[in-house]
Order: C-alpha cells, then structure tokens, then sequence
C-alpha cells in the first residue's frame, strides 16, 4: 500500500496548500514572529547579558520551534475532525486503504511541512537573525521531527475524544499551548511548585524543550536519550490509547 | 442464477437501539437490487455491514464468496462503493480525486479519462470538489466507484438531493452498469427510483425485511385493486358497468366515470363491456396501485412519514 500511502500525502499536501491560510499558518507566521522577535529582543536587551543571549541563542529558536510543531498538530487535529464529520475518513475506508496508511499519510503531511517551516526559520536566521547561529542543522531537524511525532500522538488523541470539528481547534489550543508554560523553556522545572511540576514531569514538552534545546546547542545525541526514550513512551502510550477510541465517522 | 451477496439472520444495534434485526436475503449476480423503506428504516446499515464498514452483532453475511469483515480488503479491491452523504477534500480536484482512487487498487482496470467522460466530467478535470453542483459531485462518486471496474457496485442514496432531471441522468447511468454485466445493491427511499430501476426490492422497516419480489408481483401480491377512469356521454353507462363482475364501486362526475375493482382481468373486462355495448368513450385511462401504494399497505403509513 505504499503507493497509495504516498499519493495520498501527495495530494493532502496540495489540498493543505491551496487553503487560504495554509502555508501562511503553518509556515510562514512561526518564521515571522522567529525573525521580528529576534530582532526586537536584539535591539532591546544589552548585548552583554548573558541571559538575553542566551535566550537568543537558543530559547528563541525553540519556542518558535514548539510553535511550528503546536501549529502543526492542532492543524492535524482540525483536518482529521473535518474530514470525520464531512464523511471523508469513511470514503477512504470504503477502499483497499488500510485505516494506518490514511492517519499515516497524515502524520507524513505535517512532517514534511514541520521540515519545511524550519528550514526557512534557518534560512531567515542565518540571513536575518541577529545573533550569529551555527546550528547542526541535520540533528535539529530529526529532533524536531521526533519531538514533533510525539506530539502528533497527543493530537490524534485529542481527535478521537472531541466529537465535533467546531471544537477540536479550540480545545486543542487550549491543551497544547499551556505545555510551553510549563515545559521549562522560560522557567526552570525544578523551580515549579509541585502540582505543575509533577504534571511537567508527564508532558511530552518537558523532554522535547531540553533535547531541542541541547541538540541546538550542540550536543551529542547520546546526552539526550533519556529524552527521546520519554517522547518515545509519550508516543506509544497515545497511539495505543487513540488505537482503541479513534472514531472514524 | 448465482447468489453474489448472501445476507442471513443479520442483526446490528446501537445501544438500545435496534437498527438491523434478523435481516435475511440474496442477491443475484447481474441484477439490480433495491433496499427500500424511509429514512432510519436500517438501509444503510445494512449496506455498510455488506461492505465490511460495520460488524454485525449476529449472523453471517457473504459477498463474491468473502467475509466483508475478516477479508474487508480483498472485498474492497473487488467492489464499487458511494456512500450516502459522503465528501472530499474540499480542494482536492477532479481528476486528482479520480488518480488516487485508481492507485489504490491492485489491479486498475478502468479508464478514469473515459469514465470521466461518460459521466460527463470531462471539463471539470481541474475543478476543486467544493466548486462541483451537486449532481456532479454524485457523479463523480458514481465515477469512484467505477474506478476499479467492480464486481459489485453498491449505491447508498444515490439522487437523494437531485433535480428530477439529474435524478434521470444517473438512472439511466446505472442501468448502463448492469448492462456491464455488474451486480448492483442500491438502497433507496424513493419508490419510483425503485420501480424504475431494480429488478427486485426488499421492503425494509425499523429493521426488518417485510416483503421482497419483483416490484411488480409485490403490487399484484399486496394491491390487487384496480382503477380505469374514463369519459362517455352514453345514457346507459353506468348501469353496465355495474353489471361487470368484480367491480366494486363506480363513481361519476358528469360524463366522468371512476370504475374500481379487483383483480388483473379488471382492465379487459371493462374493455369488453365497451365493446360489447358500443359505448364511445373520448378518454379512458387506468390508474395502477404502485410500491407507493404497497408500502402503504404493508406499514399502515406513508413512507414519507
């Protein structure tokens, strides 16, 4: 079924596209605020402070990235609670498609355009951004999709509890951008009181803010397994959960 | 005949709710075959338990000899499948739509160009699905379906939505599929389009089979009543016409007479009775009982109720 696997992503991705807000959403806004903030919070902050360098270094690249991955999957959710309620997942159903090969084809679309939306962050950076960035581009990009596919499980578990299109958006928004406030990316997790804390300890942003920001920063992957492992659990745990409650109508 | 779908003692509910309950029949290879009742009678779960979208709670069910649920994807590479209420990617266009659906089966047999054509899309290749009116959405459908060159084709709702005039286009489109020697299951709830086109019905409500035939052996079965309406002047008409036997009420309206009565020989006997006496008549028509008029017989309601 890999033809049909990879014409299917083919088309979602043309159909995502042509969207008046498609690319616009996913791709370029993430890279505009990465580009305007950078240059706001350059001209503002001393150059000297370690902290403000520090965050332009690397926090800055890794909240937009976790905004290009959130984007990402709330869009994930929409389509699939659109094409549920619009009767599109049966369509596909009534075919030889397997039911993975159609959430697959899915997950593949926004790979690529969480890929994407990276390389232009980069490659604005590297034209725009004010602090000088040498980034391993290639390991940040697998962190990034690795984080991203832990994510995306979390995402199909939201489209499989919430029953209408109207809603999927919103309640997606509101699960998944709390986790930035609490992923340690502006505040240390230690440094939460306990409730959060322990609820930080579960939420697959905790592990993805380190291991993109350590990959970012240059480090080996091997700092980064327990990480991966985490996100790797995260993924597991939310596939074999929307397995069993995924509606296809 | 060879039995292509085989349907016994199936039962399906939702909750509380029995949707489908001790369904039972066959259907042959090459005929077009019609589920019929109104909305929520159990007709497209019934279908969608034939195309393996569904598991039924009891009883088996076979379709070209392979268990729609266990062997769903061998039985997808075999059947056509529209769906009642079914979308596409808004943006998706025409002939993309028509691309995919032909990679995804094993053995792609038909010419989507061609079909295309036929269902006279041939200039809406590159036109967005949301853009499409809704009849050539339905074709386009009908156009999926065909797509794999299918053993069966399965139409759920098929003009539910449509102008009489698109309604008749696609009629004649699926006549044209049993004419490729294709087996079709449609499900429907409107009588003409069943008396037009299946070769048999089954009569479905709240879930159960009431009667199935031929449409016009299920009007003579159930509705053996019959009505000629004609026009004379002639003094002595009346009077004769209540002498022919098996009528049972003559009405008149000035020259205008309704003769009702039972049986098939109704029709003739009134005929007969003309030409014996030599009553000039200037317009003479029969009114016929139709599934309209079974379903009513058999339900006690209208099936638009």
């Amino acid at each position: 079924m890999l033809r049909g696997l990879w014409k299917l992503s083919w088309i979602e991705i043309k159909v995502f596209l042509r969207e008046p807000l498609g690319a616009f959403g996913t791709i370029v806004i993430p890279v505009l605020v990465f580009v305007v903030l950078g240059r706001l919070a350059g001209r503002r902050l001393a150059p000297a402070s370690l902290a403000a360098s520090s965050f332009m270094r690397v926090g800055l690249p890794v909240f937009v990235s976790l905004l290009i991955i959130i984007s990402a999957v709330l869009s994930l959710v929409t389509i699939i609670s659109i094409y549920r309620e619009g009767g599109i997942l049966k369509r596909l159903r009534a075919t030889p498609l397997r039911p993975q090969t159609i959430l697959s084809a899915h997950v593949i679309v926004k790979l690529i355009l969480t890929a994407a939306a990276l390389a232009l962050m980069v490659l604005a950076g590297k034209r725009y951004y004010p602090v000088d960035v040498h980034v391993p581009v290639l390991s940040f990009t697998v962190a990034l999709l690795v984080s991203t596919w832990s994510i995306v499980s979390i995402g199909f578990l939201i489209a499989s509890l919430v029953p209408t299109a109207r809603f999927a958006q919103p309640i997606g928004a509101v699960i998944l951008y709390p986790m930035i406030a609490v992923s340690g990316l502006f505040v240390p997790v230690e440094s939460l009181p306990p409730a959060l804390h322990a609820l930080a300890r579960v939420l697959p942003l905790t592990y993805a803010v380190p291991l993109l920001q350590g990959i970012w920063n240059g480090d080996a992957w091997s700092a980064h397994i327990g990480d991966v492992a985490a996100l790797a659990v995260v993924f597991v745990v939310c596939t074999a959960v929307s397995a069993k409650v995924f509606r296809w109508e | 005949m060879r039995a292509v779908i085989e349907v016994s003692g199936v039962r399906k509910t939702y909750g509380p709710t029995v949707a489908v309950d001790e369904v039972s029949f066959e259907v042959n290879d090459g005929e077009i075959f019609g589920l019929i009742g109104p909305n929520g009678a159990g007709k497209t779960t019934t279908m969608e338990c034939i195309e393996g979208l569904r598991k039924p709670d009891r009883g088996t069910i076979s379709v070209l000899g392979l268990d729609p649920f266990r062997q769903v994807y061998k039985l997808q590479d075999r059947i056509g499948v529209q769906l009642q209420q079914a979308q596409l990617q808004k943006r998706i266009k025409v002939w993309e739509a028509v691309d995919l659906w032909a990679s995804l089966y094993r053995e792609k047999a038909m010419d989507g160009k061609l079909l295309l054509e036929q269902l006279g899309l041939a200039d809406k290749r590159d036109t967005w699905f949301m853009n499409l009116s809704g009849g050539q959405k339905q074709r386009l459908f009908i156009v999926l379906a065909l797509i794999n060159d299918p053993e069966v084709v399965f139409l759920d709702e098929l003009t539910t939505g449509l102008d009489p005039q698109s309604r008749r286009a696609i009629w004649e489109l699926v006549r044209g599929i049993r004419e490729r020697g294709k087996t079709v299951f449609l499900t429907t709830h409107l009588m003409e389009e069943a008396e037009r086109l299946c070769d048999r019905v089954a009569i479905i409500e709240h879930g159960r089979i009431i009667d199935m035939d031929v449409p016009e052996k299920l009007v003579v079965r159930h509705c053996p009543e019959r009505t000629v309406v004609l026009v004379t002047d002639d003094p002595k008409a009346e009077e004769r016409f209540r002498a022919i036997p098996g009528v049972e009420a003559v009405v008149r309206t000035d020259s205008r007479f309704t003769i009702r009565g039972r049986g098939e020989g109704l029709v003739t006997k009134v005929i007969h009775c003309l030409a014996e006496n030599g009553i000039q008549v200037t317009d003479f028509r029969t009114i016929l009982p139709n599934l309209e008029d079974v379903f009513l017989k058999l339900t006690g309601h209208s099936i638009r109720e």
